[in-house]
């Protein structure tokens, strides 16, 4: 292949991908970016998750997350503080949000296909990138709520980040967390906003998916925190 | 060029609804029986409880990253950035207990 083919292969691909950004490897430097600071985060929750292993069990005083503990002020007996229930709850509303993301993304690669004429509902509800947005930073927004709930009520429990060590690992470990949930809704809501503006199609699929690679590796770290932290006792 | 179209093939395989649907399904599953498996006392007081819940959520964990996160599909490298720091964070991870639990004391 001579330079002037070359040059115009490379002109004529980049036509094609106008808002793509091709390397070397072949492949979009923006979706490498996402994966190498995915990679990067793992390292981050590693050190909270190792942090919060350290000090499990390990603390002097109450509230303790699996067994019952007695109120110093009052002598009463108290539970054990985390409430199983409504993290499982939290939880599932977390994989519903991935689920509705990879639809969103489906939608958009998708948007330029007509749908058949004998369309159904199912069809059309398929194919709506707002939709599916809306549902996605629903259901994130709900696990927060489910959040700000635990919080408040540890709080008027009497465990603060300042209590004992479950309370400083847990609180910076699920902030941190909730901190990149928070993140996810507000990008996620600005890729709505685009949606409503001039809509989303094929061409802003990469955007998408890369919010989504960050989206569903929130969702991952949440699978590791909910068994270590809630699931599996001193 | 060939190398490129290459990638441009395997990076743009997505799963379907109905795989999505299906994904969707077995992580609730997963996540049930985690959930019903702490609520047996016999069970969480038996040695196989950990390791039980450990793996129901490593399961999970690569379900999501090979189906929603399309890594299965997507080119070597991409694998290569997510699953090296993976690595080097649990392992870090495992020896940090290793350390703790032998010098930390109680």
């Amino acid at each position: 292949m001579t330079v002037a083919s070359a040059a115009a292969t490379a002109s004529g691909a980049h036509e094609a991908h106008e808002h793509t950004h091709y390397t070397t490897t072949g492949l979009d430097n923006r979706k490498i970016a996402i994966w190498a600071f995915i990679g990067s985060e793992c390292m981050l929750f590693a050190s909270l998750i190792s942090t919060y292993l350290i000090y499990k069990g390990r603390s002097v005083v109450g509230p303790f997350p699996h067994t019952p503990w007695t109120n110093p002020a009052t002598g009463q007996v108290m539970k054990p503080i985390l409430n199983i229930p409504i993290t499982s709850a939290s939880t599932f509303t977390l994989l519903m949000s991935s689920l509705a993301m990879v639809l969103a993304l489906a939608a958009v690669e998708n948007k330029d296909k007509p749908l058949p004429p004998n369309a159904g509902l199912g069809d059309r509800m398929l194919a709506s990138s707002k939709l599916w947005l809306w549902g996605t930073c629903l259901l994130r927004a709900t696990f927060l709520g489910f959040q700000a709930y635990e919080f408040t009520s540890f709080v008027h429990e009497g465990l603060t980040i300042k209590t004992n060590l479950f309370g400083s690992t847990f609180f910076t470990l699920t902030g941190f967390h909730g901190a990149h949930v928070t993140a996810g809704v507000i990008w996620l809501g600005t890729l709505l906003a685009i949606d409503y503006k001039r809509g989303l199609g094929p061409k802003d699929a990469l955007n998408v998916d890369i919010a989504a690679l960050y989206w569903h590796f929130v969702d991952v770290v949440w699978i590791a925190i909910f068994t270590l932290l809630y699931l599996i006792p001193d | 060029m060939a190398h490129d179209s290459s990638h441009a093939e395997t990076e743009h395989y997505h799963p379907s609804w109905k795989e999505y649907k299906w994904v969707a399904l077995w992580l609730t599953l997963i996540t049930v029986a985690e959930v019903w498996f702490y609520y047996i006392p016999a069970f969480v007081a038996s040695s196989a409880f950990v390791p039980t819940l450990l793996v129901l959520s490593a399961v999970k964990f690569a379900v999501v990253v090979m189906f929603y996160m399309h890594l299965k599909y997507d080119h070597k490298l991409f694998r290569a950035l997510f699953t090296g720091p993976l690595i080097i964070a649990v392992l870090t991870l495992l020896a940090l207990l290793m350390l703790f639990s032998k010098f930390g004391g109680k």
